[in-house]
């Protein structure tokens, strides 16, 4: 039997070319469904970081699939591994290096707090030295794990107040949060 | 091989797995050499140990050899003399390997190899004081400062001692999967709950 077909979608005869909504819900929308990683891979986390680079878990289903491996170019470290008190210097100069708005995720449990290596040579927790947005627990964290997190990093960029932000950043730059103090 | 008869410098040590030998630190590099030119070419490893602040010799070198043709592992140690500042003569010229090898014995335990090309830590910041491998040196670290000085401006950051909380992390195998995490048996001393001084 056919029927008649039904659109249900915006119709602009009735509802005309606008749409209206927050500039922050506008701006927020972009911003999370367009997260340009910095794969930040110092340990067997990289290895489940380009896992869900990879066709089966597919991080390109939301918007990240652009690892770039220039600071300047991505807007969310993903500090996958073990940082070293030796290592910990280039990740902050990295994190220092993205030009906001720049989020960071602590993959994996050497990365939130130091994970098993308690020694004279491993910065417990890389949140010591950058303001971590999401930690993702595991060791290393499924790849499922991970996604997850940036999920919840997408909900977080969601409710954050853009606007307000830009404009105090336009009237004093040094108000960004620059790391735990 | 009969070592002993060919090599008159070097000395046979008791060892269950294979052929170990004690050369004097003066004769390393020419035994090295000889013994290279024997079929022993490949150096498998190199590294050091710390007997004990008590003990003497305090440190030793060691040398893991192969024989791909007589299909023959070799070891020599090397008892340095000095307690403090041992040194010991670099084989880098006999074997390129050895170059890093030698960085990495030096940056742990703090053993100077003579005629190196390139004597720095490895794995520590060049800054670092301390000796991590040395018996001396507590398992959970020292607390020092940051060499970097524009990150300590901007981060605080500080080396901190990590507390080891009463050993290695072990592992219970009975109760909930939530309780059985590796951890420190006793956590009397943790980053919240500073350590007791006896």
């Amino acid at each position: 039997m056919v029927t008649e077909q039904q659109d249900y979608a915006y119709n602009s005869k009735i509802e005309g070319e606008v749409v209206v909504s927050k500039a922050d819900a506008v701006i927020n929308w972009v911003r999370s469904h367009s997260v340009w990683p910095m794969p930040m891979g110092l340990a067997c986390c990289a290895i489940e970081l380009m896992g869900v680079g990879a066709s089966k878990f597919d991080i390109a289903r939301f918007g990240m699939e652009v690892m770039r491996f220039s600071p300047r170019q991505s807007d969310c470290m993903i500090v996958a591994g073990t940082v070293t008190y030796k290592m910990a210097q280039a990740v902050r100069r990295v994190y220092d290096q993205m030009a906001e708005p720049k989020w960071v995720v602590a993959m994996g449990a050497c990365a939130s707090t130091g994970g098993m290596y308690r020694s004279y040579a491993t910065l417990q927790g890389v949140d010591r030295i950058l303001p971590v947005d999401i930690y993702v627990s595991g060791c290393p964290p499924r790849p499922e794990a991970l996604l997850d997190g940036m999920m919840r990093l997408q909900d977080k960029i969601k409710n954050e107040k853009s606007l307000y932000q830009m404009k105090k950043g336009r009237e004093d730059p040094d108000h960004l949060p620059t790391g735990p103090r | 091989m009969n070592f002993e008869e060919i090599f008159s410098e070097l000395k046979r040590k008791e060892a269950k797995d294979c052929d170990s030998f004690i050369c004097e630190g003066k004769d390393l590099v020419n035994t090295l050499e000889a013994l290279k030119a024997k079929g022993y070419e490949m150096l498998i490893d190199l590294t050091a140990i710390d007997h004990g602040v008590e003990a003497s010799p305090r440190f030793s070198t060691i040398y893991h050899l192969l024989s791909l043709g007589e299909k023959n592992y070799l070891r020599i140690s090397v008892d340095c003399e000095a307690r403090e500042e041992p040194v010991v003569p670099s084989v880098v010229e006999v074997f390129p390997a050895a170059e890093w090898h030698e960085r990495e014995a030096f940056d742990m335990f703090g053993i100077k190899f003579e005629n190196h090309p390139d004597m720095r830590r490895i794995l520590m910041w060049d800054e670092y004081e301390h000796f991590p491998l040395r018996k001396d040196f507590p398992l959970a670290g020292i607390e020092s400062e940051y060499p970097e000085q524009d990150v300590v401006e901007r981060t605080d950051l500080k080396v901190k001692a990590a507390p080891m909380a009463g050993g290695p992390f072990v592992a219970d195998t009975a109760g909930p999967m939530s309780q059985t995490e590796p951890m420190a048996k006793d956590q009397s001393w943790t980053e919240s709950k500073p350590k007791k001084e006896a």
